[in-house]
């Protein structure tokens, strides 16, 4: 069932629709990418980091208390959220920040819409001694504005991107154009599985680590594999690093996007349930767009979900009927997220209350006698005052 | 109808630079743009690249990303794209669409392609596409006897340049720098040399663009290429008319300027 790889392409998805300039700076990544993939030495570097850097492996927390409001189903979370820097997102940096290194460049661009991956980057680039530009829609900056200082703190320098949305599609066209034109001493260190050939499968196999370990737990811990794995799906990384190792058994997949107002509304950023084939951001997938080609601003609660793109893998995966895609509203998310922190005491950030709320719903189908392993992709620090302006709680001058 | 082969040739007998001039169709709004197709015809213009406005146009700078921001703002669609194909023909000039990819693909590679066709349109460039990419569009684009002008950039293997060069027809464009539209100014070694590079695996005409604003700059370019690009320098000049008169003035005047300096010495 694996996708199978010809030029970059997942069935018709995928290839390069980038600029000629950038074609040879993709060539040369993926010959490094390949190369360094098979050399013994990177990998026990980056094994290395994963482990004494980044905390891993994560465990798999058995979330009892949680699993009776969602109809008894076993509900264990793959804990991505206790990673280094709060997400899955570090997995896929430290890769591309030692290729980086690997390819004698000597600064790294990134494109952030949670502020998660510019997180992640600005650590990377930290301990490996980059020079490092984050582009974030100026929308972004405002609802995520602890992860700009955060960045800042690492040293990072944040570019607020004003044109088009504002948002994550924004700051990657302006990481695109920072690239074709810095591109001899650059690395654009793409956040998902989007994007031109490499990225996505480079992406992909960076974040497996999530899937690999899981499986091998799941085996080790609990001598069965689950019943399904779910993810959040906006661009796709966190989703694809868990479903890959799980691909060829007999498990069900699940990936929820981002509902927004709701699919009929138009207001979301559910872009396989929502959308249709077309080019984005140098890949062929499912976009949010109009009958002209249009790119259409997508909606969501959550900023790092808010993309009317998605990874082209995924187009191939709903394609080809292995993957279920659908979508969960911001309020079954917000619902979900404060249910899941006062069973178990877990704050998840926003994207992956996304998943959680599509848990509760799978749940009541599967039963008591089945198992969901969820991908718990990040913790929440960063949307508590998103999710208390939601829940009207107080905060700050306004505690009396 | 004139084709981009016969504008080159008139050039080459000319013994100047083909001066080709692009602006996006809507902009600022579709009486005025084909008054400013009119006025660049009538200063010397011999080519008019159209382009389809989209909303997320990567390999331009700020210049034409409120350019065509402000066109989409106003509803520009294809059809506008088409008429403004349309006009450039009629006036007498050839006319080419610039236009990312997505557009095409939604409207259809076939549809898209007789459209283009039918409306006098003499070819097209595609700025985000490679010609790996391009084998069912560039199948559309031959059967309805357009040109297809693909891309080479200073960072071009040789390999790629010939492989480009070859897909290409009508012209092969030529990037004077590694950047996006309308923000550095053409680096006229780097593209010198990159125009020798094309040379040795093709005689197709070579334009140059990006970055190219004055007169002076043509002149240089007109010792090696057979023609050149101007796009952010004349919508610059629009953005900051203080009216519609005002645009059409400062548009002839750089227009004429550049065409001035076209002229291929020796």
């Amino acid at each position: 069932m694996t996708a199978e790889i010809k030029l970059g392409k997942f069935g018709e998805f995928g290839g390069r629709f980038v600029p000629e300039a950038l074609i040879v700076a993709l060539d040369e990544l993926e010959q490094q990418y390949l190369a360094a993939k098979k050399d013994p030495i990177f990998n026990t570097e980056l094994a290395e980091l994963n482990r004494n850097y980044t905390g891993r492996p994560t465990p798999i927390t058995d979330a009892k208390r949680f699993s009776k409001v969602a109809g008894g189903v076993q509900i264990l979370l793959k804990r991505e959220d206790l990673n280094h820097t709060g997400s899955h997102k570090i997995n896929n940096v430290l890769g591309q920040a030692l290729l980086t290194k690997r390819m004698n460049k000597k600064r790294v661009i990134a494109e952030t819409g949670a502020g998660q991956h510019g997180v992640a980057t600005a650590t990377a680039a930290a301990l490996l001694g980059l020079e490092c530009v984050v582009y974030m829609g100026e929308e972004d900056t405002k609802r995520q504005a602890l992860n700009v200082a955060r960045m800042r703190l690492l040293g990072a320098e944040v570019i607020p991107v004003t044109t088009g949305s504002r948002t994550l599609k924004d700051a990657i066209n302006q990481a695109m154009r920072d690239w074709v034109t810095n591109v001899q001493d650059t690395h654009y260190l793409l956040g998902t599985v989007a994007g031109p050939h490499p990225f996505p499968v480079m992406v992909r196999d960076f974040h497996r680590v999530i899937g690999d370990e899981a499986r091998e737990q799941m085996l080790a811990e609990y001598g069965k594999l689950p019943t399904a794995v779910a993810a959040c799906v906006g661009g796709g990384s966190n989703a694809i690093g868990i479903f890959t190792a799980f691909i060829d058994d007999d498990v069900e997949l699940y990936g929820y996007e981002a509902g927004g107002d709701g699919i009929e509304t138009g207001r979301h950023a559910a872009t396989l349930t929502g959308g249709s084939i077309g080019i984005l951001h140098g890949a062929k997938s499912y976009v949010l767009q109009d009958d002209e080609g249009q790119t259409i601003e997508s909606h969501s609660i959550s900023a790092g979900l808010d993309y009317p793109g998605v990874g082209p893998e995924h187009a191939f995966l709903k394609d080809s009927g292995r993957v279920n895609y659908s979508s969960i509203t911001d309020a079954e998310a917000m619902e979900a997220m404060a249910l899941l922190a006062k069973t178990e005491g877990i704050l998840v950030a926003i994207e992956t209350a996304h998943a959680i709320a599509g848990s509760m719903k799978l749940g009541a189908e599967i039963g008591p006698t089945g198992s969901i392993l969820i991908n718990c992709s990040g913790r929440g620090d960063k949307d508590v005052v998103t999710a208390a302006n939601w829940f009207n709680l107080p905060v700050g001058d306004v505690i009396a | 109808m004139k084709t981009v082969s016969q504008v080159f040739s008139e050039a080459k007998n000319q013994n100047h630079l083909a001066l080709i001039a692009y602006l996006p169709a809507g902009y600022p709004n579709n009486e005025l743009s084909h008054k400013l197709i009119d006025t660049l015809i009538g200063n010397g213009v011999d080519l008019i690249e159209v382009g389809f406005p989209y909303s997320d146009p990567l390999m331009d700078g700020p210049i034409i990303q409120a350019a065509v921001k402000d066109a989409l703002s106003k509803g520009t669609r294809a059809k506008d794209v088409f008429k403004a194909i349309d006009h450039a023909q009629q006036a007498g000039a050839a006319a080419v669409v610039m236009s990312y990819f997505n557009p095409i693909f939604k409207y259809g590679f076939n549809d898209f392609a007789k459209a283009l066709a039918s409306a006098g349109g003499a070819g097209v460039i595609t700025p985000d596409l490679i010609p790996d990419e391009a084998t069912e569009w560039i199948k559309q684009v031959n059967m309805n006897k357009l040109d297809n002008i693909f891309l080479v950039a200073p960072s071009s293997t040789d390999e790629r340049i010939r492989m480009v060069a070859e897909n290409s027809t009508g012209f092969i464009y030529a990037a004077s720098l590694m950047g996006v539209t309308g923000v550095k100014s053409a680096q006229i070694e780097t593209v010198k040399n990159l125009v020798a590079r094309i040379r040795k695996f093709t005689n197709k005409p070579i334009a140059v663009g990006l970055g190219v604003n004055t007169p002076d700059q043509v002149m240089e370019i007109a010792k090696f290429a057979d023609g050149v690009i101007v796009g952010s320098a004349f919508i610059k000049a629009v953005s900051e008319a203080s009216n519609d008169s005002d645009a059409v003035d400062v548009v002839a005047r750089l227009a004429s300027a550049l065409s001035a300096a076209t002229g291929k010495i020796g």
